[in-house]
């Protein structure tokens, strides 16, 4: 198991400088704005985008560059003129070229809300998805079954910018049909946690009703599956209550998949949809930080995002591989 | 009274294509101590009989007819909080393939007394102490620690016994066995048939067992119930079954079966055709069609009546038994076991 830890971490390890190389590759392959010229301003004259790109290390080969951001992250030395472009490593990501702070500060100043986002979404869709799915499974071909899956395959079709932003015209306090729940920007006037939460409210729904509706529908035709199975029957005439066949003994097995997607798609949900959902309603997370980076050409800052997500998805994915281990008695690791 | 009596039982399932009579009037009992054996091929209805005595056929589409008397109570009218109770208890069941009858999550302890606290009020240490005692009298060596394993790390003919000892943790006064031996090979099939037998004798309970091969019930049954599409065609004692019996598909059941003890190999005969649909099965004896000695008569239903001369062997064949004798010799060689010089 330690072995298997380790060589899977050594693989994480890997997979984050080619995601960086990725980044590298695309932000100079294909055309974008000149980082230089949009600090310097309007109408700065060519000494001052020239001077600003030396300072930014900017007319250095691009191997030299990529070379200095990869000592940055991943060591504590001193070489390609790490120390007079960022400072030395090692979690160095450097500074944004557009308001020259370092690209970790601001991360970790926006991560918050995106956390708050994204933990909230995941409770929710639990919430939501999983006695959905159950229920369905149990009371197969009933009117309510009918209704949830017919439901959830609308959510799962609904992109989450329009779901959004349909909530909003819905249910927001300030624009909305019925004045429910709090609108747009009201994450920035939040001050307490509470607060916080419940201008989430909206967000949370929104981000978690594609997730809930797959996660419904899986655990349903999973949980079928299961209790067609020569163990479900054994456990009824061993004489166990039928709730308990069906929770102990028909979820108990349903469930190991769901687990394995349940990482995989928060991981995803930092990559796709809660940059949308923070977009839509003005939440100063990493997600909608990522999106003002791109169109500012900031390289540190996309890099830096990126590989922050990056990151998550492989921790996400090894905690779930090790999850499973416990989950599933038979699968064993080397 | 009998320990079971089942009458009359119908169990009717409700399709797309149309009603399924999987059980179509089938009567039998079994009295303490006794072991009683239902014979027949698969989808005759045999496993949907048995366990529509446990109540575990219920459903939106099944419709059950008839009467499952337990000690005189009716199973068919009881709720299914009462079936419950039963399960496990008074009646308990084992299946066809052990490799997937267990759970695979959880260790076989905690599976051993989750069975034993559906019905009793026990410690989790007496609980297990019990469960322990199970495994060891089933022979599974080194039980005590064996309880913390999971079922993959059992054999098929271990898991088997760990399924036979879940069944008994309740003292139960009725064993089922569904097909106990089919997903074995040979010499562990004989093993498990063998414990069986022990245990029955060690704890007194009343065994049906249901197989597809009169050479499973041979050494074990009393009584045996040959059953072909949903009904019962012949009933009678172990003797009377194998040394005179009276229903042609029961010959084609014993002609079906290998014979070391014979002295010239010969080769196996067969029932011809396949079995009916049970969607629409054929109008009067079920087994006309693949009869080889059908006459007019057979249209019309025959009873299920005492016909060969003893009040408790029964069939359902119009053929006079007289004819019967003769008809069933084949090639010089009489179907059955000849009858032991005395």
């Amino acid at each position: 198991m330690l072995r298997y830890i380790v060589r899977r971490v050594l693989w994480g390890v890997a997979l984050l400088f080619l995601v960086s190389a990725v980044i590298f590759l695309i932000f100079y392959v294909f055309p974008s704005a000149d980082p230089a010229k949009l600090r310097a301003g309007r109408q700065a004259n060519p000494q001052l985008i020239e001077q600003i790109r030396d300072q930014l290390g900017l007319s250095d080969p691009y191997l030299e560059q990529f070379a200095r951001y990869m000592t940055q992250v991943f060591t504590p030395f001193d070489w390609f003129g790490a120390a007079a472009h960022g400072g030395t490593g090692p979690l160095n990501f450097g500074r944004s070229f557009q308001s020259n702070t370092p690209v970790s500060e601001i991360i970790y100043e926006r991560l918050p809300a995106t956390a708050l986002l994204v933990a909230g979404a995941v409770v929710f869709w639990l919430l939501m998805g999983l006695p959905v799915g159950i229920i369905s499974a149990v009371k197969r071909r009933s009117a309510l079954d009918r209704t949830t899956m017919v439901t959830s395959l609308a959510l799962i079709s609904a992109p989450v910018f329009w779901l959004g932003l349909v909530a909003l015209y819905l249910f927001a306090s300030d624009v909305g049909l019925i004045h429910v729940f709090p609108g747009i920007g009201s994450y920035l006037d939040a001050d307490s946690f509470w607060a916080k939460c419940w201008s989430l409210f909206l967000p949370w729904l929104v981000l978690a009703a594609a997730t809930a509706a797959i996660y419904a529908r899986y655990l349903r035709s999973s949980l079928i599956d299961v209790m067609s199975e020569d163990y479900i029957r054994t456990a009824r005439a061993k004489g166990v209550s039928e709730g308990n066949v069906i929770m102990r003994h028909g979820v108990r097995s349903a469930i190991t998949p769901i687990v394995t997607l349940l990482g995989l798609d928060v991981g995803l949900l930092l990559a796709g949809n809660a940059i949308l959902t923070e977009s839509v309603f003005n939440i100063p997370g990493v997600g909608r930080e990522i999106v003002v980076a791109i169109n500012r050409s900031d390289l540190p800052l996309i890099q830096g995002i990126v590989l922050f997500g990056a990151f998550f998805i492989v921790t996400f994915n090894l905690i779930v591989d090790i999850a499973y281990a416990y989950l599933d008695p038979r699968v064993r690791y080397r | 009274m009998s320990l079971l009596e089942v009458q009359d039982l119908k169990v009717h399932f409700h399709t797309e294509d149309g009603v399924v009579k999987a059980v179509d009037g089938a009567s039998f009992s079994v009295e303490e101590g006794q072991t009683l054996g239902i014979v027949g091929e698969s989808g005759c209805g045999k496993s949907v009989a048995n366990m529509t005595i446990l109540g575990l056929t219920r459903s939106p589409v099944t419709s059950i007819e008839g009467r499952i008397l337990l000690e005189g109570r009716d199973l068919n009218e009881a709720s299914a909080d009462e079936l419950q109770s039963i399960r496990g208890q008074d009646i308990a069941m084992i299946f066809q393939d052990p490799l997937t009858s267990l759970h695979p999550f959880y260790k076989i302890g905690k599976q051993l007394t989750e069975a034993i606290h559906a019905h009793q009020d026990m410690s989790k240490q007496a609980a297990r102490d019990r469960a322990a005692e199970l495994l060891g009298l089933v022979g599974i060596p080194d039980a005590k620690n064996r309880l913390n394993d999971y079922p993959h790390e059992f054999s098929g003919g271990m898991r088997q016994r760990v399924m036979i000892a879940m069944a008994l943790v309740n003292d139960p006064r009725i064993l089922i066995a569904d097909e106990p031996t089919t997903a074995l090979d040979v010499t562990i099939q004989a093993q498990i048939l063998r414990l069986i037998q022990r245990l029955q004798d060690q704890l007194g309970m009343a065994v049906i067992l249901i197989t597809h091969d009169l050479g499973v019930v041979a050494d074990v049954a009393d009584y045996i119930n040959v059953m072909y599409a949903g009904r019962i065609v012949e009933a009678g004692t172990l003797d009377e079954i194998f040394y005179d019996p009276q229903h042609p598909y029961t010959w084609g059941l014993l002609g079906s079966l290998a014979r070391p003890d014979r002295p010239r190999a010969h080769r196996l005969s067969q029932i011809q055709g396949q079995p009916p649909s049970l969607l629409a099965p054929p109008q009067g004896c079920h087994f006309r069609p693949r009869c080889p000695h059908e006459f007019d008569r057979c249209k019309q239903t025959p009873g299920l009546d005492p016909r060969s001369g003893t009040r408790e062997h029964l069939d359902r064949c119009w053929l006079p038994p007289e004819r019967k004798r003769t008809l069933r010799v084949i090639q010089g060689d009489q179907i059955g076991l000849e009858v032991p010089a005395a």
